[in-house]
């Protein structure tokens, strides 16, 4: 499996999209929330209780040793930037989709609060305490 | 032993990805339960469709006398083997068509009758019936070059990443099957067994119905059933899975 990917950062990593501070206990609901393609399709975390955790991405247990909030939040936002070939969905980008249901359409799967929330909790994940 | 099976079957699976062209049924992919539903015709939940397309066989559907057996007298001879070359090239249409189409042309021509609507029981009976008759029958490719053409048109439809999760059928059926997504085994998206009974849908659907499934669940819009682009899809599904056995009425979970 595609361990994150390594190598220069992206030339502009983005800063906080609101004012207010990333809220980690709703982060772990947004991660979690199936009607907002939930990060446990693809990933988990040992941490958690859910049943049938993701596989198909990388394990995210101490994700927050080797990541800084601004490249979590870079990979939230469009993983693409990183890798281009990811299956990873643009969770707040609608640039260059296809055929997108009109529900959907100029829509993204999170709001700029929950990338904020999601990024706090991802920071909590981490293997030393 | 259980443990022994299944470590086989890991086997199996991760050697059928080595050679990437083996084609794999759906079927391989599904729990035990979910396969007994199927092997069981007196357990599967499709097979309801057979008695209705038998009883469709032999009536007329239209202003015209004749029915379906009129023609086709002995349906187990004559259609032994149609519905695993479907999308086909059709001489008298002078185009290629999926067999519903086939099914609806035949009914508005010599049985002057008025088409069966997609995902109607009817036409579904039939699609079934007569993809009984195929059953444990390879799915062949029509060579025709307008079939071929249609095909590459499918690969390119299988290839694009579309909806908001922005993800090609290629990107889960190609690239990662046979892990898992939640607690389901990704399949690789084969169609040699619609019209299936889904316990997902608690309902029958055609391979087209499963199309648009999988386009909404990523928040994609759906082409039309019936659209060249379906189709097209079909016809390079059809070559990509080509040697499969049908499995009409099929179950899928």
């Amino acid at each position: 499996m595609a361990a994150f990917a390594s190598g220069d950062p992206p030339p502009s990593l983005p800063g906080p999209l609101t004012d207010v501070p990333g809220d980690p206990v709703r982060g772990l609901e947004v991660f979690r929330d199936g009607s907002k393609a939930t990060c446990l399709i693809c990933h988990s975390v040992s941490g958690l209780s859910d049943r049938d955790q993701g596989v198909l991405g990388p394990l995210l247990d101490g994700v927050a040793d080797n990541y800084s909030p601004e490249e979590l939040r870079q990979r939230i936002v469009d993983a693409r930037v990183v890798s281009p070939e990811t299956i990873m969905p643009p969770y707040f980008s609608t640039e260059g989709l296809f055929r997108v249901a009109e529900e959907w359409r100029s829509k993204t799967i999170y709001d700029a609060q929950d990338v904020e929330d999601v990024v706090a909790y991802l920071m909590t994940l981490r293997s030393e305490p | 032993m259980r443990a022994l099976v299944l470590a086989l079957y890991v086997t199996l699976i991760g050697a059928a990805a080595f050679a990437q062209s083996a084609a794999i049924s759906g079927y391989e992919f599904m729990e035990p339960s979910t396969r007994e539903l199927q092997d069981d015709d007196f357990l599967n939940p499709g097979i309801f469709l057979l008695d209705e397309g038998s009883a469709l066989w032999s009536r007329p559907l239209g202003a015209a006398s004749e029915t379906c057996q009129s023609c086709h007298t002995d349906i187990a001879a004559d259609m032994a083997g149609v519905a695993a070359r479907y999308p086909a090239y059709d001489a008298d249409l002078g185009r290629v068509v999926s067999l519903e189409m086939k099914i609806n042309a035949e009914i508005a021509g010599r049985l002057r009758g008025k088409p069966l609507e997609y995902e109607s029981d009817d036409l579904l009976a039939l699609t079934a019936l007569i993809g009984y008759q195929s059953r444990g029958m390879p799915m062949e490719i029509d060579s025709n070059p307008q079939a071929v053409s249609l095909a590459e048109k499918g690969k390119e439809i299988f290839q694009t990443r579309r909806g908001q999760l922005n993800l090609s059928c290629q990107n889960c059926h190609e690239q990662h099957w046979g892990e898992k997504l939640r607690g389901d085994t990704i399949s690789q998206g084969q169609i040699n067994a619609f019209p299936i009974y889904r316990l997902t849908w608690t309902d029958v659907g055609s391979r087209q119905r499963m199309f648009v499934w999988c386009m909404e669940s990523i928040r994609s819009e759906p082409y039309e059933y019936g659209s060249d682009e379906f189709l097209a899809l079909e016809a390079y599904l059809v070559v990509r899975g080509q040697g499969l056995l049908i499995e009409a009425p099929g179950v899928r979970r």
